[in-house]
């Protein structure tokens, strides 16, 4: 077993470092860390794909999920795989893809554990038709500082429900039961379009959508005028047999995606400013076919094209970036415009703008996901008045009625989080309930006071 | 703690009623409202230095008791500040500029100058340090001179000592890396302050807001040293290298 170790650890936007005593995380080192966890406490980490620090503990112990993982058990009648927390789901896809059988949700990249998955209730292109990971977990097994724990939604709903969002404050997840979705082939059916600007895009969304299990729309953010917002929009589902050319197919469940290309370790800062912004933006909406349908692409193209690139976070230099991201109710349209405005505006430069369209929301008290428009950003860190304008936003965003991602958050202020997420004193109550000596501790945590009055008045 | 964008929600000030201090304490409190310990000798100018501090938009800000010379008290002072909370940035901005004429004249005069200005600052950075250590993260700010990187015959009794001090902040960011912790130097030419009132300005002098701005920077950039104005890097790095026989001579 791998000692432990002193080091530095950022998430995937490479900002602000703290270090901490990294374990391994099995069973035997949760339950010892909880009960022993020293004075600045424990938090769990899997892959370190959250931009900001939820996955960080400053000079507390981090227990590392993804060391040890493994696939428990499948059940091929129920499609329920029980795995541990540190399982990333690039190994999950590799193992089951050729069963027959998918992730119920993926986000952006295959590299996130189960344990990331289900403490962030991340969602991704389905959201509109399937929900987050949460509305596909059928139980989760937590060790706590109280002890060991099992909930479900019918067992302990009040623990389920914090822990789905709960950014690893409630326990250590140790396993979770995922309901897996069938699939004919390991190949996507794909329409992909071009939207002229922001209403064009926004009106071929809302009214097609429902027809595509997955639909995400990228934004060109470096065009301003009456191109604003103008995007490549693609939605698709899997394909059956029959939409595999060559009939009978040889291989329609093979799967075996690899990374091409590895970034340089040193990039100076400031390779992504506004003109070389400018040139991706315009050469990825070029590339795109103004009306495409019924392409076969494979589901790494469909679902992860970022992760044929390993390390891509590390092309934006030394000093890092961070994600933006925002979900507000849909007649809030405006917000999604003002955003990419203001950001436009100030030659804030976003090579990656994301928007989709979110559908029911779930009993996750800190989760993300309500009905509406969610846009993300990529935005390099140290370019203009960056600052000024997000916390500007943030009063923008939560005037709407809209929030933050915490998964992806690293500069937002504490006084809106409240706001953004009205259950945070049910979510408390649990913490509290579970965890009463506040032993799990996260820099968001420290940040972001998610567990109010950390410090002890002087 | 200090987030993606550099803004940190705590701030504790060593020299509380320092105008160079005060001044760093506004420009950092301001994104957040952080909260703020001003640490110093004179009560009644800790309370007028944190009202200021408290108008840039600061959060809570108190104060507390700290002297520089009293080295025995600094490991405990040090343990109760960082027992209350986590410390993002920690500016250590106690000084003296001391009288080089009455130094030559009464060697005391100048141990006076070298207590302060090194052996009671290095030793609260070290405790500092450890504290910074323990808790994975946080930013100590030394607020070192232009004096220290090539000591001068006018005011060699401070120069030495911001020499030494300079010197030692240097290792000790050197020994933090990777422990989640840094030490910013910073060197500052002339300022208009309380301590520099009633002398003449010089050229490349600066503000207590030019100095902050600068340590904000640094904070956001990750820098390990700072010249304010920036100029001053490019005037010293030839300053350096002139012969000792001129340089004794030059008006500085
Ligand atoms: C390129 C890219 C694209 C992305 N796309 C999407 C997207 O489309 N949709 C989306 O929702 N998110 C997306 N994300 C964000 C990502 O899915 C989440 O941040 C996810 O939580 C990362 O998982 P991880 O295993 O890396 O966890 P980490 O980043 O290491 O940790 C995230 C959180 O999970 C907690 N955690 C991890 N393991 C455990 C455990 N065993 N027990 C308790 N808590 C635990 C941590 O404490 C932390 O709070 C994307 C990220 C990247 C880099
Ligand atoms: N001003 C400049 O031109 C200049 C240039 C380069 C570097 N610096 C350095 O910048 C720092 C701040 O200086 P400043 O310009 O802001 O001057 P300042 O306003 O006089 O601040 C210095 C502070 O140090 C405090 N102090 C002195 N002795 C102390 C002790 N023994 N214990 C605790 N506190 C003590 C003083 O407080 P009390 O006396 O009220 O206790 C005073 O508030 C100093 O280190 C200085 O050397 C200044």
């Amino acid at each position: 077993m791998p000692a432990e170790q002193h080091r530095l650890l950022t998430g995937w936007g490479r900002t602000a470092p703290t270090a901490a005593t990294v374990v391994p995380l099995t069973e035997a080192a949760a339950q010892s860390t909880l009960k022993n966890p020293g004075e600045r406490g424990v938090i769990a980490r899997g892959l370190g794909r959250s931009y900001g620090d939820a996955a960080q503990n400053a000079g507390g112990v981090v227990l590392d999920g993804p060391a040890h993982a493994m696939l428990r058990a499948f059940d091929a009648t129920t499609g329920v795989a029980t795995l541990q927390a540190g399982v990333p789901l690039d190994a999950l896809l590799r193992a089951m893809v050729p069963l027959g059988w998918f992730v119920p949700v993926t986000p952006g990249t295959r590299f996130v554990t189960v344990g990331g998955a289900v403490a962030a209730d991340i969602h991704g292109k389905n959201h509109h038709v399937d929900g987050s990971f949460a509305n596909h977990v059928t139980h989760l097994r937590l060790a706590t500082p109280a002890g060991e724990r099992t909930c479900s939604p019918e067992e302990d709903p009040d623990l389920f429900w914090a822990t789905l969002g709960g950014m690893g404050l409630t326990g250590v997840i140790l396993e979770a039961g995922v309901r897996l979705l069938p699939i004919a082939t390991a190949f996507m059916r794909v329409d992909t379009e071009r939207a002229t600007d922001l209403d064009d895009l926004m009106a071929r969304m809302a009214l097609h959508d429902h027809r595509y299990r997955y639909s995400v729309a990228w934004i060109d953010c470096v065009t301003r005028g009456r191109a604003l917002g103008r995007a490549v929009l693609t939605r698709g589902d899997h394909a059956e047999l029959v939409d595999l050319p060559g009939r009978p197919h040889r291989a329609p469940l093979q799967y075996d995606p690899h990374t091409r290309l590895t970034a340089p370790s040193l990039v100076p800062s400031g390779v992504v400013r506004p003109g070389t912004a400018f040139l991706l933006n315009e050469a990825w909406y070029r590339k795109a076919p103004k009306l495409r349908r019924g392409a076969i692409r494979t589901v790494a193209s469909f679902f992860h094209p970022l992760d044929g690139v390993r390390h891509w976070n590390r092309m934006y230099g030394k000093s890092g970036f961070l994600q933006y991201q925002f979900v507000v109710p849909f007649d809030r349209e405006d917000v999604v415009r003002t955003a990419i405005q203001r950001l436009t505006a100030a030659r804030c430069p976003s090579v990656l703008a994301v928007l989709k369209r979110f559908g029911a929301g779930n009993g996750g008290h800190l989760s993300f996901p309500q009905p509406g428009w969610s846009l993300a950003l990529d935005l390099p860190v140290g370019t203009g008045d960056l600052p000024r304008i997000l916390d500007e936003l943030d009063v923008v965003v939560v005037e709407a009625g809209g929030r933050v991602y915490l998964a992806k958050d690293s500069r937002m202020s504490p006084e809106f989080v409240p706001v953004m997420y009205p259950r945070l004193s049910e979510w408390r109550a649990v913490c509290d309930r579970v965890d009463p000596d506040r032993v799990l501790q996260s820099d968001l945590d420290r940040r972001l006071a998610l567990r109010r009055g950390r410090w002890k008045e002087p | 703690m200090r987030d993606a964008l550099g803004a940190v929600q705590s701030v504790l000030v060593l020299g509380g009623s320092s105008d160079i201090g005060v001044a760093i304490a506004q420009k950092l409190a301001r994104p957040r409202g952080a909260s703020v310990v001003l640490a110093g000798r004179d009560a009644a100018a800790l309370q007028a230095a944190a009202a200021r501090v408290r108008g840039a938009g600061a959060g809570i800000v108190d104060t507390t008791a700290f002297d520089a010379d009293d080295v025995d008290s600094h490991g405990e002072l040090a343990q109760k500040l960082f027992a209350q909370r986590d410390y993002d940035v920690v500016v250590l901005a106690a000084g003296v500029l001391g009288d080089q004429a009455a130094a030559e004249a009464d060697y005391r005069e100048a141990v006076a100058v070298w207590r302060t200005n090194f052996l009671g600052c290095a030793s609260i950075a070290m405790c500092v340090a450890q504290h910074l250590r323990r808790q994975g993260h946080g930013t100590l700010v030394v607020l070192s001179s232009v004096a220290a990187e090539r000591v001068r015959r006018s005011n060699f009794v401070y120069g030495a000592a911001k020499a030494g001090l300079d010197g030692l902040a240097q290792g000790l960011g050197d020994s933090l890396v990777a422990t989640g912790a840094r030490v910013i130097v910073v060197r500052p030419g002339f300022v208009t302050t309380k301590m520099t009132q009633g002398r003449e300005s010089v050229p490349f002098s600066s503000t207590p807001q030019a100095v902050a701005d600068a340590v904000d920077n640094a904070i956001r950039r990750g820098s390990e040293i700072v010249w304010v104005p920036a100029s001053l890097r490019l005037v010293m790095a030839v300053l350096r290298h002139v012969p000792r026989v001129v340089f004794r001579r030059l008006p500085l």
